[in-house]
């Protein structure tokens, strides 16, 4: 499903280059939960902005669903992005004018849908992060762990290939992050391609295999 | 499909929907306030400006020209064929009321029964005006001008109306070229000199107008004068001809020019008898008008741009975000777009409501006091569309370009907040 090889992203200060990603080989397969670990630093987080298609890679190849995207024009990285991917970030990232409803809603008003059928099923997947009696609530009216659940109703309403999650139980009490480690497994066993970076040894042995990082390679896949 | 204009106008409005429902109140007010002070600066200042001589203008047309005027050609005494002339206009359905007058120059002079040998005569040069009181009335209102005294009887004989510029204590200039009658009053005794004729008459009213023509004459009943310039052959020197309401007055010069009145007078609008040097002042006062209004227009644009500019910056996390879950670059720079069209729209709609239904009825109610004219504002609707329309394009185009600024970043930096 993606495979990247001798991926390498550097990044430029001045006459200074700094190299975090040193040719990178992966491949995740179609319907796996993968979590991404390594120490800080170790490019975990640059890797998954690089496979999501959110930045560019300064050489190597990113092949998705048999494409290599290092063809594609900003526009048809937006589309694939739309109609393919879910994102959950750290801080959760909603648009803070949006009710919760509103938010979910977002990528398949602009997949299209009309805006009933948009608000029934975003309404469809709040409710599976149990969140069926918030969704006319803004995100400052809900608390993180809820925010967190509402970012990734959002991330995975329009029924995306792979979701992508980065640090999401971060921000999160134990309480929370279990909730949301628990919807994650109830959404890989529905068949979800998961990838997923944490520094938390205890969310990432729930997932289906662990990739570790080290100084822009991985170390150890397993 | 994907780069469907629609369906990024569709989701661009979804955003700016929401942008401007959940935005600050006191920030959405003070943007829609400024949007309608530069609506007002837009419009009234020209307006005014325009209104200063328009006003001119307007007050010459009723008090003085009436609609239409009928003068004597240029190489004649007087306008031949009157009598027809006149029945003809009578005959016109066009025409409500004409008031046929006739002018002789002549000089007028004060204080003479109490001037010594040695004293210079008090003297100074004016036009006399012959009329029917009660059809000058109906035409000019001209008993509204009336300040002291009181207006001409049709029956009344040495008995005048005197125009203020004509009188000392009315016009404080005192400059040698300039000769005006002194200690004149209602009821003080004048002389008129029309060539060997001096007629002795009593001032029975004062006129007091901003419209130069009627106070710099003197009016007396038709009968009196026609007899002092024996004039017996029923012609006279000027006709003015009010118009019914709504009716063009080229429509009727046209139609007295057709019938040939055009060889026997010179037919004018009020527009085609206004002065060149008006006509001049009101484009060079349009021309300023505009002027500033451009500079309003620029103000506001710059207004606009940095509320937009700061909007996108502080959101430009969420713009990477909602780059990042696939909203199209295009949907989010409409959302501003939209968000642009709104403040105009507001600041242009209470601009409106404001202009047509305050400050035009009040300004046409109490005119501002100029010593030429009393201004009125000129604001025609389809004037002032023209003006909403530019007010919006320019306020779309400094919405749309600190939007492109920001949306064309990097998507990553954008949600990372790097530089």
């Amino acid at each position: 499903m993606i495979t990247t090889k001798n991926l390498v992203r550097s990044f430029k200060d001045g006459a200074r280059e700094t190299r975090v990603l040193k040719g990178v080989d992966f491949v995740a397969k179609e319907g796996e939960f993968i979590a991404i670990m390594g120490r800080s630093g170790a490019g975990k987080s640059t890797f998954l902005y690089q496979i999501g298609l959110l930045d560019d890679p300064t050489s190597g190849e990113i092949i998705i669903d048999g494409q290599n995207t290092h063809t594609m024009s900003i526009a048809e990285r937006t589309k694939f992005r739309l109609e393919k991917f879910g994102f959950v970030f750290q801080d959760y990232a909603l648009l803070p004018e949006m009710s919760a409803l509103e938010n979910v809603a977002l990528p398949l008003l602009m997949q299209n849908m009309s805006k009933k059928d948009a608000y029934k099923k975003s309404a469809e997947a709040l409710k599976k992060v149990r969140l069926e009696n918030r969704l006319n609530n803004l995100p400052s009216q809900l608390s993180g762990g809820e925010q967190q659940r509402v970012s990734i109703a959002r991330a995975v309403a329009h029924e995306p290939k792979i979701l992508f999650a980065d640090e999401p139980t971060a921000n999160l009490d134990n309480e929370s992050s279990h909730t949301v480690m628990t919807i994650f497994q109830e959404l890989h066993k529905n068949g979800q391609t998961i990838i997923m970076v944490t520094h938390e040894e205890e969310f990432a042995r729930l997932a289906e295999k662990i990739v570790r990082m080290d100084d822009g390679k991985i170390s150890a896949d397993a | 499909m994907f780069s469907n204009i629609g369906l990024n106008t569709r989701i661009g409005f979804y955003l700016a929907i929401r942008q401007i429902r959940r935005s600050s109140l006191w920030t959405t007010g003070l943007i829609v306030f400024v949007m309608v002070l530069t609506f007002l600066n837009l419009v009234v200042v020209s307006g005014i400006l325009v209104g200063l001589i328009q006003g001119s203008v307007e007050a010459a047309r009723t008090q003085y020209t009436s609609d239409v005027i009928l003068s004597t050609l240029s190489d004649k005494k007087y306008i031949e064929n009157s009598p027809n002339i006149i029945g003809l206009l009578k005959s016109l359905p066009e025409v409500e009321k004409i008031s046929p007058r006739f002018q002789e120059g002549a000089n007028l002079e004060a204080n003479y029964k109490t001037r010594k040998e040695t004293d210079k005569p008090n003297i100074t040069g004016s036009q006399i005006v012959g009329i029917d009181p009660g059809l000058e009335d109906a035409v000019t209102g001209l008993s509204k001008s009336v300040a002291l005294g009181s207006y001409l009887a049709p029956g009344d004989y040495d008995q005048v109306l005197v125009g203020q510029y004509l009188l000392k204590q009315f016009v404080p200039i005192d400059s040698p070229g300039f000769a005006a009658l002194e200690n004149v009053n209602v009821g003080t005794k004048i002389r008129i000199i029309i060539g060997d004729i001096t007629k002795e008459v009593t001032v029975k009213g004062i006129l007091k107008s901003k419209v130069d023509e009627v106070t710099r004459n003197v009016y007396m009943t038709d009968s009196q004068l026609k007899n002092l310039i024996d004039r017996a052959d029923g012609n006279v020197d000027q006709i003015v001809v009010k118009l019914k309401k709504d009716v063009d007055p080229v429509i009727v010069r046209e139609i007295l020019k057709q019938r040939g009145v055009n060889e026997f007078a010179k037919v004018q609008t009020y527009a085609d008898a206004q002065p060149q040097f008006l006509k001049d002042i009101i484009a060079t006062f349009s021309m300023l008008g505009n002027f500033f209004s451009s500079i309003g227009l620029v103000v506001s644009s710059i207004t606009i741009f940095i509320v937009i500019f700061i909007n996108a910056i502080t959101r430009r996390k969420f713009i990477g975000i909602l780059k990042g879950i696939g909203i199209n670059g295009q949907a989010i720079e409409i959302s501003y777009i939209f968000q642009s069209i709104f403040y105009a729209l507001c600041g242009s709609i209470i601009g409106l409501a404001l202009l047509y239904g305050f400050l035009s009825p009040f300004i046409a109610a109490h005119p501002i006091d100029f010593p030429f004219s009393d201004g009125i504002l000129v604001a025609p609707l389809d004037g002032t569309l023209f003006r909403v329309g530019l007010l919006i394009l320019s306020t779309v185009i400094a919405g749309y370009v600190p939007a492109r600024m920001i949306v064309r970043k990097n998507t990553l930096d954008s949600i990372l907040g790097r530089k």
